[in-house]
């Protein structure tokens, strides 16, 4: 499933990082801590946080992260949404809190 | 094949955190080397960035890739480590409660750098700075 797909069957919020919507997800990995992320996240996961700065996005590049997805309606710090649109990933919004928009990414991509 | 680069890493400036990693990154992708060893490297060295930035006042990473080794020494000038076998210990962190708050400092630091690299040695001096050598061997099999 494609990172658009997704976002269309969750009703998720396309912030920023269009042209990363055809990005293939391969599996989830949820954590708001950058080290956990850094050291045991795999290409191609979509990461579920409630990091809403600018280094979520280095460590989404770094680690070739599909798509990013904040919790409960975080929105973006300024610089991030730029970034997401130059390393061409997705951040998407979720209106679900952390552990119901987990499930909902788990059911569907599993 | 022989070659070095150096990159200053800034105290305190997260905004710039991870910009050597990710010069790295496209550097050994462009040489293509193995993803795996990639994969490890930009751990290990994100990891060792962050320390300078969240920890120190200045500092400079040195990457050194030849034929069988990637070599990466940072040195920074800053408070230093105390006590390295105790900021070894998972979980053991002396980071800022703001530094906290952006999802870093959990302590995951060094057992990352330790966990991807094959060979590493930390030398530190209190009040002066640390130095972090990592080598990652880049045919392992």
């Amino acid at each position: 499933m494609n990172v658009l797909e997704l976002a269309e069957k969750l009703n998720l919020k396309v912030i920023s990082g269009n042209e990363g919507l055809s990005n293939e997800i391969t599996g989830g990995y949820a954590s708001d801590l950058l080290s956990d992320v850094i050291g045991h996240a795999d290409a191609g996961n979509i990461w579920i946080t409630l990091q809403t700065h600018k280094n979520v996005m280095a460590i989404a590049s770094l680690k070739d992260l599909a798509a990013v997805v904040f919790v409960n309606n975080l929105q973006p710090e300024d610089d991030m949404a730029d970034q997401s649109n130059e390393e061409n990933i997705p951040v998407l919004v979720s209106s679900d809190p952390a552990f119901t928009i987990n499930g909902k990414i788990y059911q569907l991509i599993n | 094949m022989f070659m070095n680069f150096e990159f200053n890493v800034e105290g305190g400036n997260f905004t710039k955190a991870g910009t050597a990693s990710s010069q790295v990154k496209k550097i050994l992708k462009q040489l293509n080397v193995d993803s795996k060893v990639i994969k490890r490297v930009v751990v290990a060295l994100y990891e060792a960035e962050v320390n300078i930035v969240a920890h120190a006042w200045s500092g400079k990473a040195l990457i050194n890739i030849s034929t069988d080794r990637i070599d990466l020494k940072l040195t920074d000038e800053g408070p230093g480590i105390p006590d390295i076998e105790l900021a070894m210990q998972q979980g053991y962190s002396t980071a800022s409660s703001a530094v906290r708050e952006m999802g870093f400092g959990a302590g995951m630091g060094l057992s990352n750098i330790k966990n991807n690299c094959d060979e590493l040695e930390i030398t530190s001096e209190v009040g002066i700075g640390t130095v972090v050598q990592m080598a990652i061997y880049l045919n392992t099999k």
